[in-house]
């Protein structure tokens, strides 16, 4: 489906021809957002623009500052660059504006799939997608004599195999670290065995469960192959050992994994033989263990209708197909039309077409996140068992959700 | 001196001080005692690149009538307090009424955030801060009896751990000790146990961080005791000298007396920094194994929903725990104060 719509949408830019041409706007343009390559070529694509002062604050520290910078009257920032997890604080805060209306006047090089629709009313304009997918070493794989894993029971066996053969000490990654990436992992997992976070249509948290745990055992499982200190491997520390050729197989970021073997001083084995494949499943699920990600800009509310057209059109300016070339293509796996997949973007697209799930934008998705990861270190650690530990998860979000309103 | 001199002597510190200390610890307090309004929700249909599906959203509008009406949200009162993010009252109730036996209760108490955090940051305190008063003083020492041709650059050299920024510090530790790192590498080779990891154990984190602390605070022990060493009055020296009395005899008997109040002064500072034990938290990505309530602040406040009340109330806990644990020194402070007066 979305491959399809894809290379639709090529087909369909040829025939539009010329989109944008130049890019003269009247009005203040300054964006907050993430500082990874695709988001600083959009970045620097809205600097482009001439009429105007256009700036960027690109940090990975974006989330801190974002609410804070928009909520002023006039806001410091007219754009923030989101994602799914991060567009519902701004959401939450109401300090973005519904889009419609500078669609119909200035988004006509827009497609319908970037469009993030809320309510009916447009919020967001995604630009790119992102997945979690795995990523080998063909070479490794191909001396232990066994398949690229299709499931996360296949790569347990793998790993066991490459160890027993002696062709490495710890074959599995995993950004396992204590917070945000340990939960995001345990998500993964919980989506593949077809668990469900909340009672349907509440803010109630159900995780722990048949699937919960099954989840945590399965973690736990994959943790025993993995460097012993995970809890303080984040995606950068993984992807390091993996450049450094320590490591065989792992789940890794789409965004990430395009760009692995650039970097100074990689292995030259690893860059040779790194391979990419879809996303595992696990516990039979027909669900990857894995969800969808989408980054796209925003406007915020508190501007003038001025500097609010001179933001969607800079923007949309940095995004229109005639920024893709050798080097912008294979920095994501782009929205836009005209992209053609590079081969690092197998893997999101796989994912994909598997029929992932997205990143869920609940209100209270967040809170959920930061007690899964405050709470879980100490059932990885063998402190304690899965039960207590998505006992104490659910216990933590309770509190949280109920001093933010969401539960009485 | 005049009150109307004495009141125009001492109106910009006192300005300073309401405006700097005493104003946001009034906004931390109310800030504590309310929290957000309930969320209004409505289900509504979303569409993303990938699909389009029912969700969740806040209704905003019936959100914003709520915040005009009451724009300081609920009033919680000490409810934020007592929750298990903090104090927990109500799951240590239940763990006490319901333990098998006392360590069962100890167990169960380790379980809740706070109390897991209080164990760490207490032992840390208790261990760093007499650790880095005694070798602060023996370094003092040791320069003091340098050759003074020797003596700025051994100054110079002690003084490195603190010009260090304390994050910068701890990340170049973090990774000498990855069980790839020199350090790391060095006692898997020494101990022959190549799967031993500092960073994949509690007890061994916790020796990490308090070594850190020890490495980074002891240069301000040192320089103060070093300051005080200058003034120590030769006469007495002198005399003990004659009067036969040896290099320890004089250091317990002389110089230790004389640095007493010093003492004093660097125990309560590092009492105080110690307490809020943070950087080398997040510089060695310890939170898996340990915590503090200044980590719990910064958790709150960098999440992707933030916690105001929250971080509200565990800034209001670290104000109380250290007006408690620096109450025994200033009482201290106090008598001596009263007693020479």
């Amino acid at each position: 489906m979305f491959l399809k719509k894809l290379v639709m949408a090529s087909a369909m830019t040829l025939m539009a021809g010329e989109a944008l041409a130049d890019c003269e706007i009247s009005g203040r343009v300054n964006i907050v957002g993430n500082e990874f390559p695709a988001i600083q070529t959009v970045g620097n694509g809205a600097k482009e623009c001439t009429g105007g002062k256009v700036s960027a604050n690109l940090t990975a520290d974006h989330q801190k500052i974002n609410v804070a910078g928009m909520t002023g009257n006039p806001a410091e920032y007219t754009s923030a660059i989101v994602a799914n997890s991060s567009i519902v604080a701004l959401m939450n805060e109401d300090v973005i504006r519904p889009l419609d209306d500078l669609v119909a006047k200035y988004g006509g090089g827009l497609k319908k799939n970037q469009l993030i629709t809320i309510d009916g009313k447009v919020m967001a304009i995604a630009f790119m997608a992102n997945a979690q997918h795995l990523v080998y070493r063909a070479d490794i794989l191909e001396q232990a004599g066994v398949n690229p894993p299709s499931t996360y029971e296949e790569m347990l066996a793998a790993a066991k195999t490459i160890k027993e053969q002696g062709l490495m000490e710890h074959p599995i990654g995993g950004a396992y670290m204590a917070g945000w990436n340990l939960a995001q992992e345990f998500n993964n997992m919980y989506i593949g065995m077809g668990g469900e976070f909340f009672e349907p249509g509440t803010a109630k948290v159900s995780i722990n469960n048949e699937a919960g745990i099954a989840a945590l055992e399965m973690m736990k499982a994959l943790s025993g192959y993995m460097n012993p200190d995970f809890l303080t491997h984040d995606s950068n520390a993984t992807n390091a050992e993996f450049r450094a050729g320590n490591v065989a197989l792992m789940n890794m970021w789409g965004s990430r994994a395009a760009t692995l073997p650039d970097a100074d001083g990689v292995d030259p084995a690893v860059k040779e033989h790194m391979a990419i494949a879809g996303p595992m499943t696990v516990g039979g699920g027909k669900i990857p263990a894995t969800t969808l990600w989408w980054d796209g800009w925003t406007v915020a509310k508190n501007i003038s209708d001025e500097d609010a057209a001179a933001t969607f059109k800079a923007l949309t300016y940095a995004i229109r197909p005639e920024i893709l070339n050798d080097t912008t293509s294979p920095q994501a796996v782009w929205l836009i039309d005209g992209y053609q997949p590079t081969p690092a973007a197998q893997g999101v697209f796989d994912a994909a077409n598997a029929g992932s799930v997205p990143y869920p934008m609940l209100p209270y998705q967040g809170l959920l996140h930061s007690a899964l990861g405050a709470e879980l270190s100490d059932f990885m650690q063998g402190k304690e068992d899965a039960a207590t530990a998505l006992a104490d998860a659910e216990a933590a979000y309770t509190t949280a959700a109920k001093e933010k309103g969401y539960l009485n | 001196m005049k009150h109307k001199t004495f009141f125009w002597f001492i109106l910009p510190t006192a300005t300073a001080m309401l405006l700097f200390i005493a104003l946001p610890i009034v906004s931390v307090v109310t800030q504590s005692l309310f929290t957000p309004h309930e969320q209004i929700l409505k289900t509504v249909e979303n569409c993303t690149p990938f699909n389009c599906t029912e969700s969740t959203v806040v209704d905003l509008e019936a959100t914003e009538k709520q915040r005009v009406e009451q724009p300081l949200g609920r009033w919680a009162g000490l409810s934020i307090y007592l929750d298990r993010g903090h104090l927990a009252t109500t799951a240590i109730a239940e763990a006490w009424n319901t333990r098998t036996s006392l360590g069962n209760f100890v167990d169960r108490l380790g379980n809740l955030p706070f109390y897991r955090a209080m164990s760490f940051t207490l032992t840390y305190t208790f261990v760093v801060t007499p650790l880095l008063i005694v070798l602060g003083f023996v370094i003092a020492v040791a320069v003091n009896s340098l050759h003074r041709h020797l003596k700025g650059l051994v100054i110079f050299f002690s003084l490195l751990p603190m010009i260090v920024s304390p994050l910068i510090g701890s990340l170049v530790l973090f990774w000498m000790i990855d069980s790839r790192g020199v350090l790391g590498t060095g006692l898997q080779w020494l101990l022959s146990n190549p799967d031993l990891s500092l960073k994949a154990s509690t007890e061994l984190t916790w020796i990490m961080l308090i070594v850190y602390g020890v490495w980074h605070s002891a240069p301000f022990a040192f320089v103060v005791f070093y300051a005080g060493l200058q003034t120590l009055p030769q006469d007495t020296m002198e005399s003990a000298m004659i009067d036969g009395a040896t290099r320890w005899q004089q250091t317990k008997y002389v110089v230790i007396p004389h640095l007493m109040p010093l003492v004093t002064f660097v125990a309560l500072i590092q009492l105080m920094d110690n307490f809020r034990v943070f950087e080398p938290i997040v510089g060695f990505n310890a939170e898996a194994h340990a915590s503090s309530l200044s980590w719990f602040i910064f958790n709150d406040l960098g999440g992707e929903t933030r916690l105001l009340s929250s971080a509200s109330a565990s800034s209001v806990l670290t104000i109380i725990g250290v007006a408690i644990l620096l109450s025994p020194v200033l009482v201290r402070t106090w008598r001596d104060f009263n007693a020479k007066g």
